[in-house]
């Protein structure tokens, strides 16, 4: 059988190997830099204490990005994931018993029945994001937009307005122990991320989760249950943020509304910054951690030189704005060099 | 010699893309004040010199007179200032607008104030829709409105837009008669009127219902031109279009074939009353084991959505599907694929992943059966090494990039991705278009061998020769309905042609 048809041999030079490697190199050349430049603008930075805090203060992000990691290799977002994590923590020091002093007609319950409740309670809004996207179609933009507030409303009628202390003694002992000298949350958050890579690199649901953000049609020609594979991240990120909203009450020590403001633009930005796709399909927890690294270090590092406070807010935009655009360029250039095939 | 009565005058006109020569040498000649049909097969060239005249394509060779003086147009724009306008074979229309906005799209008209008049818009849509026979309230959402409509609106914009030559790609393939007689009315009038309108067509009794000239084109170069007197009728356009008795054509093509139905096989796919509003209507069809059926239609007919639904891919209104007997819903493409059904869409772009190597391009639709929970990495590999050895695929090897691969082997791999374990039944939809002859014979081949597997095989295409070259039983669907069923007996192209 002899074919008329021209094959184009794969021509794999070291050029394109390093355009398609861009979006993974790009993120790490960063983080490089940032790690170069604070260690010479700080006599402080370059410690291992100090790689404790960083770790430390990117834990919770760090869940919580595990979750987002999944939905954005779908080509989905999730714009619940702080509220979700928010109305969990709140969720299970609601079921816990608190001091007299706490003003919350909160109902106590055996801290184990607390955290099931949590639990269910961030599975049953995943689920519930899950219906609005697939069943019903709304752009999970939008429906994650409509969790966010449903979250800060239940949040809100929970603790009115005051702020609980006491979460279950094994939650306490995750988000704000430590053993051997380091602390749970770290621990916590490594396993999470080993796991998320786990399942993402060698099960087939992982598969399905990169091919589904690779080419959606083409997975539903290809008898693929893309519905069901959306509705599956979807819950897992709702699952990771409420983990994370536990977690992060034990660490801050109170569970209130409002205090997990930061973490959507965070979480966001260590998948994206990472080089994950935001058009799906290309990335994955190893990006996510380089860009946890990213935004953990530069959120550190400007504590540690001598320059205006309110100018440090500005300096991380700006820096995660050059990150993004770094991201976007190396992406186009993979994309118009196979386009051209 | 000059004609004062020719408007346009086109000579040696020739346009290729990439290599491929679209049109070799063309001459074209419209006239003052009449209704001018082009015919030929697709990729025959008729779309190609329209959207030249029309300013869609630029660049080309040779020359083109309007009114004596030689033009060429840059843009649509440019064409319709000088009096130029086309309806394409697409709709353009914006659903979300009024139909008064699409009448205007544009070209509003706006009060004193710079406002949007919607008073003098409304008026005017309604009268100029009035013309086409067609009263409705132009205030109404044209998405809601049925296609044949919208396609009134589209072509009125057009119509009454002042423009005196005026053409038409495909205008009434989602018209019914009576709408169709509707424009027909309109387009002698605005001949009489003394406009020139160019009608692009491959329904042929509309051609020579309305046509007063007629120019046929084959394989980019133009046949025949002749006006349309009682002696020409369809055989004669068909003999012509195809080139039956003419020289270099592909001639196994040309001759009778006969098709033969496997005896005593059993039915795998039933599907009784499928209809899809816009779409299809009362499909009824039957695939047996170990069978090819070719279905066979002009583009636009509704058959892509047809082979959409029997994936469950689209959703049918009405209708049922029955697998080996035992009815199934068409709710999902999982669930298709689950119970043995194998889809090959039309674009290679919606069923392969550029940028994933081959091997994951070939496991996906069978990882399900690969692995429950892991991933099984070297068996996906050597799956794929067997589809590019049995099915020649060229490439250097399972981790090569698909996106790399020419498109002929790209759609090898559409196909292998469902052969490791073998469907009940394939549906292809237009599985050699745009593709060589050699890259065609090799899918007519990997095809058939499925077939003397016991697969049932559907193929939908609007090429006849794909059809005829491979399918054992044919059906062909006109404006979504059934309108011919071919079965043990012999056909040529010019029955098939005459039946779509």
């Amino acid at each position: 059988m002899t074919s008329t048809s021209e094959a184009r041999p794969a021509r794999q030079s070291v050029g394109d190997w390093f355009r398609n490697q861009l979006s993974n190199i790009a993120p790490f050349l960063t983080l490089l830099f940032l790690v170069a430049f604070f260690s010479f603008a700080s006599s402080s930075f370059m410690s291992f204490g100090n790689l404790q805090n960083i770790l430390q203060q990117v834990s919770i992000t760090a869940i919580i990005a595990v979750g987002l990691t999944f939905v954005i290799l779908t080509a989905e977002i999730d714009l619940s994931v702080a509220s979700v994590a928010n109305a969990t923590g709140i969720v299970v020091a609601f079921f816990t018993l608190q001091d007299a002093s706490v003003n919350i007609a909160n109902i106590p319950l055996a801290g184990g029945f607390a955290i099931i409740l949590a639990i269910a309670t961030c599975v049953a809004l995943g689920g519930i994001t899950a219906i609005g996207v697939t069943r019903i179609g709304i752009p999970s933009f939008i429906m994650t937009l409509a969790m966010l507030q449903i979250c800060d409303g239940i949040s809100a009628m929970l603790v009115r307005g005051q702020i609980a202390y006491a979460v279950p003694s094994l939650v306490g002992e995750l988000g704000s122990g430590s053993i051997f000298g380091i602390p749970w949350l770290i621990i916590v958050a490594a396993l999470a991320l080993l796991i998320g890579h786990v399942v993402l690199t060698y099960t087939r649901f992982g598969r399905y989760v990169y091919m589904v953000g690779g080419n959606r049609e083409a997975a539903e020609y290809s008898g693929v249950n893309v519905k069901l594979i959306i509705a599956a991240v979807l819950m897992i990120s709702a699952f990771c943020s409420g983990l994370a909203g536990m977690l992060g009450v034990a660490y801050f020590g109170s569970a209130q509304q409002n205090e997990f403001g930061t973490y959507l633009l965070d979480a966001i930005a260590a998948v994206v910054v990472g080089g994950t796709s935001l058009f799906g399909g290309r990335g994955g927890i190893g990006n996510t951690i380089i860009g946890l690294f990213v935004l953990g270090v530069l959120n550190n590092g400007l504590d540690h030189i001598n320059i205006d406070s309110f100018l440090k807010i500005l300096i991380r935009g700006l820096i995660l704005l050059a990150a993004l655009i770094i991201n976007i360029y190396a992406e186009r250039l993979r994309v118009s060099r196979s386009a051209s095939h | 010699m000059t004609d004062s009565a020719i408007r346009l005058k086109m000579s040696h006109i020739s346009k290729s893309f990439g290599g491929v020569e679209a049109l070799r040498g063309v001459d074209f000649t419209l006239r003052r004040g009449e209704i001018h049909a082009l015919v030929g097969e697709n990729g025959a060239g008729k779309s190609t010199l329209m959207k030249i005249i029309a300013g869609v394509h630029a660049g080309f060779e040779g020359e083109m007179l309007l009114d004596g003086k030689p033009v060429h147009f840059h843009s649509a724009r440019d064409a319709l200032k000088h009096g130029i306008g086309m309806v394409h074979q697409e709709l353009s229309v914006v659903p979300q607008l009024t139909v008064a906005e699409n009448v205007y799209l544009g070209v509003q008209p706006i009060t004193r104030l710079g406002a949007v008049d919607w008073a003098a818009m409304n008026k005017g849509a309604r009268e100029q829709l009035q013309k086409l026979g067609l009263d409705l309230d132009p205030r109404m959402i044209l998405g809601d409105l049925p296609i044949g409509i919208q396609q009134l609106v589209e072509l009125s914009r057009v119509l009454f837009s002042g423009a005196s030559i005026i053409i038409l790609d495909e205008p009434t393939s989602a018209l019914s008669p009576p709408e169709i007689e509707r424009l027909f009315r309109s387009l002698r009038s605005l001949r009489d009127q003394g406009n020139s309108i160019i009608f692009i067509s491959h329904f042929l009794e509309d051609v020579l219902a309305i046509a007063d000239q007629i120019t046929i084109f084959r394989n980019g170069r133009k046949v025949v031109a002749a006006p349309v007197t009682p002696e020409i009728d369809k055989a004669w356009i068909i003999q012509r279009m195809i080139g039956k008795g003419h020289e270099e054509l592909e001639s196994s093509y040309l001759g009778d074939i006969t098709l033969t139905s496997p005896k005593g096989a059993r039915t795998v796919m039933e599907a009784q009353g499928l209809s899809k509003a816009g779409a299809f209507r009362d499909v009824s069809l039957t695939v047996k084991g170990g069978e090819i059926l070719g279905i066979y239609g002009f583009m636009g007919c509704g058959q892509i959505e047809l082979a959409r639904a029997l994936f469950g891919k689209l959703r049918c209104d009405a209708g049922l599907l029955k697998l080996d007997g035992a009815p199934h819903k068409l709710s999902n493409t999982a669930r298709a694929a689950k119970a043995g059904i194998a889809y090959v869409p039309e674009s290679r772009r919606s069923m392969l992943f550029h940028h994933e190597p081959i091997y994951k391009n070939t496991s996906i639709a069978i990882l399900e059966r690969l692995s429950r929970l892991w991933l099984k990495p070297d068996a996906e590999r050597k799956i794929a090494r067997q589809h590019i050895e049995s099915l020649s695929i060229k490439t250097p090897g399972t981790e090569a990039l698909l996106g790399n691969l020419s498109g002929g082997n790209q759609q090898k791999v559409g196909v292998a991705k469902w052969l490791t374990y073998l469907p009940k039944v394939l549906i292809l939809s237009e599985p050699t278009r745009g593709m060589d002859v050699g890259a065609k014979e090799d899918v007519v081949k990997i095809v058939r061998n499925l077939r003397d597997q016991g697969v049932g095989i559907i193929i939908f295409s609007t090429e006849p020769e794909t059809v005829l070259s491979l399918a054992d039983r044919i059906m062909v669907m006109r404006k979504g309905t059934v309108s011919q069923e071919f079965a043990d007996e012999t056909i040529s192209k010019d029955r098939l042609l005459a039946a779509a």
